[in-house]
């Protein structure tokens, strides 16, 4: 028997799930609006030589991968299985193509990492 | 000749009570959760291009569009984290604290703890290393 690959899309939706909630609201507070009006945060907080620094950093690298890949795959996940409630006939065809998005966009961000570098 | 079978119609369904009508909100989330991943990306990409395509994307951050949407999202963030906390007795399994099991609303307010503790991390990270 073909072993399911349920418990991976599982475990990332629920990972993603979980820094979502931890994390997701500060986060879009910090780079959607306290920075972009400078709010209490300086506009400059995300300049293009800081935020190329965090990039280059490990743990930077690590962060923005985790944040964007563990979206995707918690939103790809749990969009799909809306489809169903919204009048949407779901098939293999439909989980590959949400579940391919997500793993599209994880490969991107891993790819621009790489060709960002790392300092010295 | 094809054989029709009969589908119940089911457009609109969510508007009939008010437990539906949260169930979709909560699950609408995802789209937002999707949408602001692809935001990041999209900056992570413009900043590999360069010092003017990634200044051009923070620009575009602070137009009134962008800032609506951050809005809305932020929003659903919070609502995704508040439901997703209060589910957590039912997706976790038992735990066991010297060998009493933690109830219901003892894991809920660890998770509501928990998320207020990192955020508060992260914007204090945030703050201190600000320019």
């Amino acid at each position: 028997m073909k072993r399911s690959n349920k418990p991976i899309f599982w475990s990332l939706f629920g990972a993603g799930g979980m820094l979502a909630a931890l994390v997701g609201p500060m986060l879009v507070l910090i780079t959607g609006l306290l920075v972009p009006l400078g709010l209490v945060l300086p506009q400059s907080t995300m300049s293009y030589d800081r935020m190329y620094a965090f990039a280059q950093n490990g743990f930077g690298k690590a962060a923005l991968l985790v944040v964007i890949s563990l979206f995707l795959f918690h939103g790809c996940h749990r969009m799909y299985h809306c489809l169903q409630d919204v009048g949407i006939h779901v098939g293999p065809g439909l989980k590959a193509v949400f579940h391919g998005f997500a793993i599209a966009g994880t490969v991107a961000a891993m790819l621009i990492l790489v060709a960002i570098g790392w300092a010295g | 000749m094809t054989l029709r079978t009969y589908v119940r119609p089911t457009a609109g369904w969510w508007r009939r009570n008010g437990h539906y009508r949260a169930y979709m909100v909560r699950e609408a989330s995802s789209v937002f959760v999707t949408a602001y991943a692809l935001v990041l990306l999209v900056g992570l990409a413009r900043l590999a291009q360069g010092r003017v395509p990634f200044e051009a994307w923070r620009a575009a951050l602070a137009t009134p569009w962008a800032l609506g949407f951050h809005v809305v999202a932020l929003g659903f963030f919070v609502c995704h984290a508040w439901t997703w906390f209060a589910v957590m007795p039912k997706t976790l399994p038992f735990i066991r604290v010297g060998g009493r099991r933690v109830s219901d609303d003892g894991i809920v307010a660890a998770g509501a703890c928990a998320a207020v503790a990192a955020s508060l991390v992260l914007f204090l990270a945030v703050w201190w290393t600000r320019p």
